[in-house]
């Protein structure tokens, strides 16, 4: 096939990744939308595979062999994965995303005809995939490990923006003389993928795990971009513009994460939550009242409208469907019940949502953020299963709070509030919340799958 | 410095390309609810998974001794594959649960 036809044809895969994200962006057509994008992305291999290159020897055998192992693997863990280790899986995939723009600039170095002057835009743009790729690579197997909890937040890099400003100058400052020797040293290069790749955990590393999902939507960017730097070494439309609007869109994601918690994005890298700012007690009397299974359930039943908020606990504790179970058996009681799902519940904006369709509760019944504040003030119970700092009223009313200003859900507002909780102990965030120990709130503790069945048993009998 | 000056003039379609892509990009995502953020994610990040293109290239332009490209790309090969495959099936089957909830409300 020609190269003109080839490059036609990129230009329709392109148009198909376009069309595929914006359907992907409206529920109803969302899921048409990833099957164009999954048909523009057969397509663009389909073609490269028949794309006119100057050696005759195609070494399909090697592809070949790549793309089915690679397929069974996707295709397994894709089936195996549980619906709560979606941000950890996003994490990984993206990882071998940005492994694979590595590779190819490593390549492109290896390749690169001695002689020639390093001074050119290919050069650029190969060292370019080589740093994003690999800081892709392992800032996302990072994630990856905090997300899944073998690496945990007190794994601790000491001064982490010092290091970090160290590596970057690093890479800079070796990249620049590297690309004033007359010829590849690819051992320089070599240096150069170390730092990178070295880069990329001890960027990660600082943050903590409760801003995985923003560093894992910024390390999507990342790969988008890498892809695109990869795309640039060979004058390859459908990886520059593919990249490009995975780039772009993934910045704009992350940046609408960050406004859900009300921080900056320089400002979640950088800073980090410091514990330092945590609020103390202002002087009122800290006393936490315990709720009962009985009281719990007879509260629940004789209610007109309780109000669910679930957090990452009830994702921790598999508990959306013994949730669901619960709130079925109220509404044939013939209370009225909703979920109350804030913007960054869960691991990752969204997720919540995920996780409670798999636990098949209606669509209708979910309320975003600023329809269940309106609806607190009329709600008999709110039940809070494992959440904390999006309900933290310190975001509202305490400035020295690290999270203040942080839109949350305004549980306080309803008569009764009932906290599943496995213990005291603060959130993610680390900081305390006052909300547990308000004049309407009761606490529940224990695993939260655990509390929700027995009121599965106890709300029939009360 | 001419060098740079050269590469510039001669992919100025290409930096028109990039532009407007970055804009097309940010616009095609602008209006999304949080109920989609992650299988958007999800699913971009699939398409991030576009970089095998170059692998492909890369195995198939290689001399068939030369096992240092050879292994490089078949490991870029596989790696991508697995971000492609995984992603866009990981993201269907997140859109087949909120589909099952539509259903039977729209009958």
């Amino acid at each position: 096939m020609s190269t003109e036809i080839i490059e036609f044809i990129y230009l329709i895969c392109i148009i198909l990744f376009i069309a595929g994200l914006k359907r992907l962006s409206r529920p109803d057509t969302a899921r048409s939308g990833n099957l164009l994008a999954a048909l523009g992305m057969g397509l663009a291999i389909a073609v490269t595979l028949v794309y006119p290159v100057e050696s005759s020897s195609n070494n399909y055998a090697w592809i070949a062999a790549g793309m089915a192992l690679g397929s069974v693997i996707g295709l397994v863990v894709a089936k195996k994965v549980k619906m709560t280790a979606m941000p950890e899986m996003v994490s990984l995939f993206n990882g071998l995303g940005g492994a694979c723009a590595m590779f190819i600039s490593l390549v492109e170095f290896n390749n690169y005809p001695a002689g020639t002057s390093l001074l050119n835009g290919q050069i650029f743009a190969a060292l370019f995939a080589l740093f994003i790729g690999s800081v892709s690579f392992t800032g996302s197997l990072i994630a990856y490990g905090k997300l899944q909890g073998f690496l945990r937040d007190s794994l601790v890099i000491p001064f982490p923006k010092v290091v970090n400003l160290l590596l970057l100058l690093g890479f800079f400052g070796l990249s620049g003389w590297f690309l004033m020797q007359p010829g590849i040293d690819f051992s320089i290069v070599l240096i150069l993928l170390a730092v990178s790749l070295v880069y990329g955990i001890t960027f990660v590393t600082p943050i903590g795990g409760g801003d995985m999902p923003v560093v894992i939507s910024l390390l999507n960017a990342f790969t988008g971009i890498g892809a695109a730097a990869a795309g640039l070494i060979y004058g390859n439309q459908v990886m520059i513009v593919g990249g490009i609007l995975v780039g772009a869109s993934g910045t704009i994601l992350t940046v609408m994460m960050c406004n859900a918690m009300n921080r900056s994005l320089f400002n979640v890298i950088i800073g980090g939550f410091s514990s330092s700012g945590a609020a103390s007690g202002d002087g009122r009397e800290a006393v936490v009242k315990e709720a009962t299974l009985s009281d719990t359930a007879i509260l629940l039943k004789y209610s007109e409208k309780v109000i669910f908020v679930p957090g990452y606990g009830l994702a921790l504790a598999q508990a959306q469907h013994a949730c669901n179970e619960l709130a079925k058996l109220l509404e044939a009681e013939g209370v009225e019940v909703k979920f109350a799902i804030h913007p960054v519940a869960g691991r990752m904006p969204g997720h919540m949502n995920v996780l409670l369709a798999e636990a098949d509760v209606s669509y209708d019944n979910l309320l975003e953020l600023e329809a269940a504040n309106k609806e607190f003030p009329t709600t008999d119970v709110v039940v809070v299963i494992g959440a904390n700092d999006v309900i933290n009223p310190a975001a509202n009313e305490d400035p020295s709070s690290p999270i203040f200003g942080m839109p949350i859900l305004e549980v306080e507002r309803a008569r009764n509030v009932i906290v599943m909780k496995r213990s005291m102990s603060p959130g993610y965030a680390g900081i305390e919340n006052q909300l547990f120990f308000g004049e309407k709130t009761k606490m529940l503790f224990g695993d939260a799958k655990k509390s929700l069945k027995n009121l599965v048993d106890e709300v029939p009998e009360s | 410095m001419n060098e740079i000056v050269a590469f510039i003039s001669e992919n100025l379609t290409t930096m028109y390309i990039l532009v407007l892509a970055v804009y097309l990009g940010m616009e095609v995502i602008s209006k999304v609810p949080t109920v989609l953020h992650t299988p958007l994610m999800s699913g971009a990040n699939a398409i991030s998974g576009v970089v095998i293109v170059g692998a492909i290239i890369l195995i198939r332009s290689a001399e068939p001794g030369d096992l240092f490209v050879l292994i490089l790309g078949f490991l870029g090969v596989m790696l991508a594959t697995i971000n492609i495959v995984g992603g866009f099936a990981v993201t269907d089957r997140m859109m087949g649960m909120f589909k099952k909830k539509k259903k039977p409300e729209q009958a």
